[in-house]
Formats: C-alpha cells, structure tokens, sequence
C-alpha cells in the first residue's frame, strides 16, 4: 500500500468517524453530568429525518441542520424528564428513546413521502457541500503534505468542521469554565454540588440540551452531507459505536475524538480490504474488522488493557434531602 | 431499590398503575396513528380482527407470542438479580446456531431425540454466550448493559461471518445452512392436529409454545420457590446484604445470566427449529428486545408475561395485517408501541404514581358527611 492508499483510507475515514465524534461528545456532556445515555442511536435517527426532511422542504441545509437539532432536544429532554425528574431506570429510558425513534422515523418517512421511509433525494444545493480550504491548488505540488492538505484537511463540509471545532470547545467548557467544573462535580458528586447551593437539576438538563445539539449534528450529518436522503435504520450502530467510543476514551474529549477516527479508519479499512488479501495474515474478514471497536471496547471494560471508570454519579439519579 | 413514594393499596400497585401507564403508552399511539391521517379506532378493528379474526390469524399470534415469552423471560430473570441484559437479541440468533449445528450434525440420534438434542444446544449456545458478559460482570466489574449490547453487534458480525462464508449451501446465493432432516423439527400444531380430525389451518404454531408456557411455569418455581430463587431477588435487592446472608454476587450473576441465555435460546426451537428449518441471516428480527417490553409491561412475572406476549403476539400479526390494508401504517408503527411500553411501563412507570396516591388519600380522607 502506497502513501496514496493511505491518504485515501485515511480520508474516508475521517469521513466515517465525523457522526462518531458528535455523538460521542454528546454522550460524554451527558454522562459526565450523570445521565447515562444509551439512547443515542435513536437520537441520532430522529436528527438524520427531521435534517432530511426540513432541509427537503426548504431546500436550505442549515435548516435542516437546526431542524434536527430542535427535534433531538426535544428527544433529549424526554430522556431528562424521565432520568432527572421521574428517577428513572435510565438503561430503560434509552432503550425505550432507541425503539420509538426507529419505528417513528421509518413510519412518518412512509406516510409523508410513500417511498419506504425514504425520504426524496436531496437537491445539491440542499446539501452540505465541501468548502475547499484557501492554498489548495497553491500546495498541491508539495510532496506528501500537499496530497495531505488537499484530501485530509481541505475539502470537508461545514459539519465536519464543526465536529473538529467542538473537540477543543468541549474539553475548554468542561475543564476551564465554572459551568464545565459544576457539571463534572455533578456527575461525580452530586451532593456536594447541591450543598453549594447549584441546582444540581439545572446542570443536568443543561448537558442534556447539549447532549442533543450534538447528537443533532451528528445525524443531520448522515442525511444531509454523507448521504442525500434519509433511510429507515441508517444509523446502522453508529450510536452504540459511538457509546462504545466513550468507553474506550474513558469519557475525555481528546480521546474521544482519538478512539473515533480509529473507528472511522478501521470502518474505512474494512471496506477497502474487502477481498483483498492483507501480507502475513491472508485474507481478513469484513466482519472481524466490523466487530473489533465492540469487543475492544469489552476487553477495555473488564480491564484487561487498562480500566474504564465512569463518572461515579452516572446513571443514578439524585434524590435531594428535604 | 427504594421507592420514594407513599404506598399504594395493593390493588392500584398490582393493576392500576400498570394498566395506566399501559394505557398511555397506547394512547400515544392512537394520536401518532392519527397525525400520519389515519383513523386508529379502525385501526385497532383491523389489527383485532387480523390477530384473532379467525384461526390462521390466531395461529400466527401464538406463534409470535412464543417467541416473545422466551425472550421476555430471559429479560426478567436478570432484572429480578438487578441485571439489565440487552443483549437477548444476540444471544437468541447465537442459540441458533447451536440448534442448526446440533439438527444438521448430530443426525445420528434417532427420532425424537434429534430434535431435542438441537433444543439443547439451542440452549447451551444461548447460555454460554451470554456467560461471557455475565462473568465479566461477576468477576470483573465491567457493566453488563455495555457488554451485551456491544456482543450483540459482535453476535451479528459472527454470525454474518459463519453463515456467508461456511455454513451457506455452496453455489447458492442465500446466506443459509441446509435444510434440517425431519426428525430435527419442532412439529407444527396444524400437522399434529389432522390426525386427530382436527382441521387447523397452515400456520408455523408449533409444539415451543408448550415448552414456553413450561420455561414460565419453570421459571416462576425457580424464582419464588427455591434457594436459588431467593438468592436471585436479594442479590437484586440488595447486593450487600445478600453478602451478608453467605449469597455470593458474583456467583448468582454468573448463574442467571447463564440462565437468560438458555432461555433466550428457547427462540432457536420455536423460530428455527418450528418454522425456518434452516438457519438463516438475522433469523432474530429484533424479537429479543421485544423481550424487554414484554418483561417490563409483565412486571417480571411469568404470567404478566404470557398475557405481555400475547398482546404483543396480537400487535406484530395484527399489524402486518394492518400494514396490508393501510400501507400509511407501516409495520413500523408496532416498533412505535413497543418504544412507547417500554417508555410508559419502565421509564416513566412512576409518573402516575403520585397523582393516584394523591386522589386515593383525599378519597380515604374525607370527612363523613
């Protein structure tokens, strides 16, 4: 494999990992404020249709773009009512938000269009286009970072971009701002915060919200710049890999975004590989490398490579002493 | 766990509440059938009529229910030891592959032991699958929630593998194995039934439906009956104390996700050992998360579960009937429900608590006039 191969696989992958580094951050906003979120899957669905669909109807992606965020918001806030106010079974909460988003996409997708719960092709201009960076042409010629320049860096879309800007923006927000602090302390301790006098109930619904603007992005990215439409089940795990992205980085935003493009690569990879047979190894099954980020991130868990520790507060609710 | 709420009469606890919430989850489905322009009370005629209009419709419905007592029970066994096993819908296509191993290979038992061998390893892979992240929980604290729902990606990547790559019929196009040999299948009861004079139309209602109804009973022995029962419910319960009371955590995880996964695998029998007769590419369907909506709206128990699963047995063979006469609702709207249950029946299950306790005081309260 030339150096070629590897800026194109590369590349792919950066692609692939874009809807894995949004929903990751988001999960990571929510279960460093407590709330476990395996329902990020459903989520990321809802924001893929109500993406499609808006940006179908007004033939603007931005619109698109807040369209799917408004609908995972409220998506979010259901899963915080039910975690946050109704102390709730949140593992149960996000299996019922993954089951209803699946269904509910796919059957007003049939009723609004009649294709199938597909929604119509998207017009170009509907879309998310590259936005091709200054210099381009200007260092093409230069050996080895031009090709890098060119199809590594240059020539994503504005969501990609996003996705890279939101990595530095999470890790300022939670480890230099007061809100960050209070909202760590929450997931952490939440007694404590609340002896502060800090609502602990504000903080989680705000990293809730937050959770769902980024998860949000993350699915109006599948429908509304990789591909041009909305399919019933498109997300196709990328929310659970994604869950399983945050394992793996032990809920840090910098190796969030690490452990995401190595997903992204390694699904980019097992495209490539299909077929072709790999030195020393002979030909390695799509699959093996499909279900590698899973049972990486099992190995992780029971600490065989290191030890994955959540938030101590994540996933249990608060019950404030009166 | 702790409620932080007054107690109810056992009346309102027992029926009241989750027939409420029941009831909204249903609710919510009505006003959705109505947003996409249909007339739900229509709806829920056709879906009535398509799961027990007649007998092949009923045929169908008992046919999904088995399935779905299977999987509901293996659900509820883990959540009765404080365990949430996501992953029944992997370990259910895993099992598959111990019964389509055991009826295409071991066709040297004669008769009906053929077939029971293939429950059996239906069974053991089910179970020994579901080991995996049972003992990295016991063993090595890593949270089960994760672990089963990453393996069920895993299952589905192994099984991808196995069926297009060794086990499909060379030269064929479809990722499936052989078709089993006869006395490898679960008999059907429209077959069992003609000679008797009884004319049952064609349907793949077969015999697991009394295994299931006995995995329940069964079930419903071990957990409120026996030792390891209660040990069960307190490791559930309370964890320490069980520790205190000589009960081993770790052991008892172990131990019942072992039993979830057998159970879970009791949808191999029923699905490709009563119908399919050869194992086929995602035979699961997503029944095993089904599972988790029957064994919260059946509260756990055995018989909520059976009455749990049958509704939901009516909801998918209904609903295909209803997806026929109204394409607008798509088969899609059953998945909708099923959200909808879990959120009403597990999530949100106190939500009418308060408001009940509330009216039932101020009933109990007031002053005799």
């Amino acid at each position: 494999m030339g150096f070629e191969d590897f800026v194109s696989i590369f590349g792919s992958g950066i692609r692939l990992s874009v809807p894995l580094i949004l929903a990751c951050l988001a999960g990571l906003w929510s279960e460093r404020s407590g709330v476990v979120d395996i329902g990020l899957e459903g989520k990321i669905l809802v924001g893929a249709f109500a993406g499609a669909a808006a940006a179908y109807a007004t033939g603007n992606p931005w619109l698109g773009l807040l369209a799917g965020c408004a609908a995972t918001i409220f998506v979010s806030l259901i899963h915080g009512y039910a975690s946050i106010d109704q102390r709730a079974n949140q593992i149960v909460s996000g299996t019922a938000i993954n089951m209803v988003a699946d269904g509910i996409t796919a059957l007003i997708g049939n009723a609004m269009y009649g294709q199938g719960g597909r929604t119509p092709q998207l017009a170009d201009t509907a879309l998310f286009n590259a936005i091709p960076l200054p210099f381009v042409d200007a260092l093409a010629p230069v050996p080895v970072l031009g090709p890098i320049y060119k199809h590594l860096i240059s020539g994503h879309d504005a969501v990609t971009y996003i996705a890279f800007a939101a990595v530095p923006l999470t890790y300022w927000a939670l480890y230099s701002t007061r809100f960050g602090l209070r909202l760590r302390a929450v997931g952490e301790n939440p007694a404590a915060v609340d002896t502060a006098g800090i609502s602990v109930r504000g903080l989680r619904y705000s990293a809730v919200v937050i959770c769902g603007v980024l998860v949000g992005m993350s699915g109006v990215y599948l429908s509304v710049a990789q591909a041009a439409y909305f399919q019933p089940h498109m997300s196709a795990g990328k929310g659970f890999i994604a869950l399983a992205a945050l394992v793996f980085a032990k809920w840090r935003p910098w190796p969030a975004l690490a452990t995401c493009l190595l997903f992204g690569v390694l699904d980019a990879l097992a495209t490539r590989l299909q077929g072709v047979p790999v030195p020393f190894i002979g030909q390695v099954p799509v699959q093996a490398i499909e279900a590698l980020p899973y049972l990486l991130t099992v190995v992780l868990l029971a600490g065989f490579i290191g030890k994955a520790i959540p938030p101590k507060a994540s996933g249990v609710p608060y019950v404030k002493e009166r | 766990m702790s409620t932080p709420h007054k107690p109810l009469p056992v009346w309102a606890d027992v029926a009241l509440i989750p027939l409420l919430n029941v009831a909204a989850a249903f609710l919510i489905s009505g006003l959705v059938v109505l947003a996409i322009g249909e007339d739900p009370i229509e709806a829920v005629k056709i879906l009535i009529t398509g799961a027990l209009g007649d007998l092949e419709g009923i045929g169908f419905t008992l046919y999904y229910a088995t399935s779905f007592i299977f999987t509901g029970l293996a659900v509820a066994i883990c959540f009765h030891a404080g365990l949430f096993n996501i992953g029944v819908e992997g370990q259910a296509y895993v099992a598959g592959l111990g019964a389509a191993l055991a009826a295409l290979y071991l066709t040297f038992l004669p008769g009906p032991l053929l077939v029971i061998a293939a429950i059996l390893a239906g069974a053991l892979f089910g179970a020994a699958f579901a080991a995996i992240p049972g003992y990295l929980q016991a063993k090595r604290d890593a949270h089960i929630v994760i672990t089963t729902i990453m393996f069920n990606y895993v299952a589905s990547a192994l099984m991808g593998y196995l069926l297009v790559n060794t086990l499909r019929i060379p030269g064929q196009m479809n990722a499936e194995t052989y078709p089993f040999p006869a006395n490898a299948i679960v008999p059907q009861f429209h077959e069992l039934l003609k000679p008797l004079g009884i004319i049952w139309p064609v349907t793949p209602f077969n015999l697991s439906f009394l295994l299931a109804l006995a995995a329940a009973y069964g079930c419903w022995l071990l957990i409120w009956r026996t030792r390891l029962g209660f040990a069960i419910r307190t490791v559930g319960a309370n964890p320490t104390a069980a520790v205190y009371g000589g009960i081993s955590p770790a052991n008892v995880t172990i131990v019942t996700t072992l039993l979830s996964g057998a159970l879970a695998g009791g949808m191999a029998a029923n699905v490709i050992l009563g119908e399919e007769h050869r194992l086929i590419l995602e035979y699961t369907a997503g029944f095993g998360f089904v599972g988790i909506a029957v064994a919260l709206m059946g509260r756990a128990h055995p018989v909520g579960i059976i009455l749990a699963s049958i509704l939901f047995g009516m909801l998918y063979q209904g609903g295909a009937e209803l997806a026929f006469d109204k394409p607008r609702i798509s088969r899609d709207m059953i998945v909708v429900i099923q959200g909808l249950v879990v959120l009403f029946a597990g999530a949100l299950e106190h939500m009418f608590r308060r408001p009940v306790a509330a009216l039932l005081a101020r009933r109990t309260t007031s002053p005799p006039i």
